[in-house]
């Protein structure tokens, strides 16, 4: 009988090639994901030193970050010159390497971590990595998932391992169920508001309670997605019948006996009684409400009902840094929330980029039009995301309500394609990050759900989504 | 990569919380396909005006802080982004050492990866080390690897935690490829195996 194991004990387990005496573990990664911004430079140290890419069948790039998502983007002057050396680099290396490739030409391509899953390369209990923060997302199957540098890309390229220590686990447990117009994405954020962005720094986290649960794939990909902006290298959610019926028929699925024994092997994947948690944190489901966050960090968080905080409302460095988020976000302390005016709504992002954001997004927006002036744009997460919300009529609900519906790719998330927020422009954001310049030199992210963010721009301000939603019944 | 050894130089102080990889190097220069070359746009956003022109106020540019080596900076150096571009930055423009009351996770590996020795330090020590880098260009610090130790300007001295394998590889300055490249029979053993176990993975 072996002692009470959590989840990320068994996929630790399972995938350590070797153990050093001072605990330093080489682990195997199943799954590398690669894309064009932090690989150029990993490809090019295998070259210099003559090596190879050891698993390729287990490698699977595509462009996201670089790449316009506007409707000419075939056309190559799209691109600036920089962002098409980079594209074209990928290119040339997944090709003179070997490894699976959805170039920007393909339907498939898209978010390096919508792609994944959806093309059924992440599945519960591996291990899978990228050179990309938000490689957590797919912990959301159960698989042990995080971001690495480009010095580990290279070393994974080469060696299909990774030198580790192991994290803490932490549970995070949210009880209860969630309340009518409450998401994945308020649960996530109302996590990081609570931990702080550091509190998740040398763990794994793992979600669970009955709120959890009750979320559909997609839910649990935003939750988990956002683990590291709560300091959590991986988040985890336990696979369950809800993942295997996700998984099940996706291209890199197993079939047949091996899809058997695969399920057999992912039914063990939880985390046993009694197991040891170095951190517990609790949230109760029904007291999450839609949330905003106000300045400059995943960590400024509030209830839509909520007021600007003062700087004089903190302690310690955040003092300083709370009056610097102010003074960037233009905001004034007392101030409503859903006083803030904004200029923009961004939907997409690998937070909130999947069919179900487009649906909640699509719900509060049908037959609407969006407030006169803003800027809007919804960008799905993948070629096939777009596709399925053609065929559902959701593209044409966001063309009615004024938005523009683009192609797939990382786009206003991180703005390192044309789609980019000018100085002082205010943005309601679904994306991940609301730092300094993120979305562009001077622009100002609020983030929020997909559902909040349509919301805002029916009314041109932050907006309680409920109040929306009262309006229907 | 260099060895790291002993630094006596320069240290920026740095007091924020939160410094994230965006503000370290901001996403319109990761379009790069190579690793050096950043250090004249580290802390871009910060450190330039839109048109370019230095922010007096800034840190670095101050006369006393051109030449730093070290940076002195609060909780959580180094969140967000895994782009690895912000070692690369750091370096380039010739930082060898951060000391912080805490880094993100990513950022931190990253750094012993390029050379950089980023120390934790509690918040007492690091407001000592604040105070001691405010007194500008002619307060050196003193950090010894081997020792695991950081002097002040004035003799002062704190030990510090360091990773037996990671200190071990900045001393000697060891790729880690090469050093996992001589396991590669266990991990041809390893994947035997799991293609028995998991063979659809």
């Amino acid at each position: 009988m072996t002692a009470p194991r959590t989840l990320y004990d068994k996929i630790w387990d399972d995938h350590v090639v070797h153990r050093a005496e001072d605990g330093t573990c080489l682990l195997y990664i199943d799954r590398h994901l690669v894309h064009e911004v932090t690989s150029p430079q990993a490809f090019e140290g295998l070259r210099m030193t003559g090596r190879t890419v050891r698993a390729p069948e287990k490698t699977i790039a595509v462009p996201d970050h670089n790449v316009p998502t506007t409707l000419d983007r075939a056309n190559a002057a799209t691109m600036t010159e920089d962002s098409r050396i980079q594209v074209a680099a990928l290119d040339k290396n997944a090709k003179d390497f070997g490894i699976n490739y959805y170039p920007v030409s393909d339907v498939r391509q898209g978010i390096v971590h919508i792609v994944g899953p959806e093309q059924g390369w992440t599945l519960p209990g591996m291990t899978v990595v990228c050179g990309d923060s938000h490689t957590a997302t797919h912990g959301a199957f159960g698989s042990l998932a995080h971001g690495i540098g480009t010095s580990e890309v290279e070393h994974v390229l080469a060696t299909q391992t990774l030198i580790q220590r192991k994290g803490k686990n932490m549970k995070v447990e949210i009880t209860g169920s969630l309340m009518p117009g409450v998401t994945a994405k308020d649960i996530t954020l109302s996590v990081i508001g609570a931990t702080g962005t550091a509190g998740g720094t040398g763990y794994v986290i793992e979600y669970c309670g009955q709120a959890i649960r009750e979320l559909s794939m997609e839910g649990r990909m935003t939750v988990c997605n956002m683990a590291i902006e709560g300091g959590a290298r991986a988040g985890l959610i336990a696979p369950d019948e809800k993942t295997f019926a996700y998984c099940m028929g996706r291209p890199h699925a197993p079939k047949g006996a091996k899809w058997e024994a695969a399920v057999a092997y992912w039914k063990t994947l939880f985390s046993d009684d009694g197991a040891h948690w170095d951190k517990v944190v609790t949230l109760r489901g029904e007291d999450i409400a839609p949330v905003v966050t106000w300045g400059t960090s995943p960590e400024d968080v509030l209830s839509i009902t909520g007021t600007v905080p003062a700087a004089s409302d903190f302690t310690g460095g955040k003092v300083e840094a709370a009056q610097r988020s102010l003074d960037y976000m233009g905001l004034t302390p007392g101030m409503n929330l859903t006083d803030i005016k904004i200029d923009t709504v961004f939907i997409g992002s690998c937070t909130n980029g999947r069919i179900e954001d487009l649906r909640a997004a699509a719900a509060i927006l049908k037959g609407k039009k969006k407030k006169d002036g803003i800027r809007a744009m919804v960008v799905p997460g993948s070629g096939l995301v777009r596709a399925q919300a053609e065929e559902e009529g959701l593209a044409q609900i966001f063309i009615d309500a004024g938005f523009e519906w683009r192609l797939a790719g990382c786009s206003m998330c991180l703005a390192m394609n044309p789609d980019q927020l000018a100085p002082g422009e205010r943005c309601a954001a679904t994306s991940n990050r609301n730092f300094e310049g993120r979305q562009g030199r001077g622009g100002r992210t609020h983030l929020m759900s997909p559902a909040m963010a349509a919301a805002a721009a029916l009314t041109g301000h932050l907006t309680d989504v409920r109040e929306l939603m009262t309006e229907a019944v | 990569m260099d060895k790291f050894t002993t630094l006596t130089g320069i240290a920026a102080p740095m007091p924020l919380v939160n410094i994230d990889t965006d503000m370290i190097i901001p996403k319109q220069f990761l379009k790069t396909i190579q690793r050096s070359g950043l250090g004249k746009n580290l802390f871009d956003e910060m450190r330039f005006t839109q048109d370019g022109q230095e922010i007096p106020d800034f840190v670095l540019n101050q006369p006393a802080y051109r030449q730093s080596e070290i940076i002195i900076a609060g909780d959580n150096f180094g969140c967000g982004s895994s782009r690895e571009h912000a070692p690369w930055a750091l370096l380039d423009f010739g930082i060898r050492c951060v000391i912080a009351t805490s880094f993100a996770d990513i950022f931190y590996n990253n750094c012993f990866k390029n050379g950089i020795l980023p120390i934790v330090m509690p918040q007492d020590v690091v407001d000592v080390l604040m105070a001691d880098a405010r007194k500008g260009a002619n307060a050196r610090v003193t950090i010894d690897l081997e020792a695991q130790t950081v002097t002040t300007s004035d003799g002062q001295s704190f030990g510090f935690d360091v990773d037996s394998h990671r200190k071990h590889c900045l001393l000697n300055g060891l790729d880690d490829i090469g050093l996992t490249l001589e396991k590669a029979a266990a991990i041809d053993s390893y994947e035997a195996t799991a293609a028995t176990l998991r063979p659809w993975a």
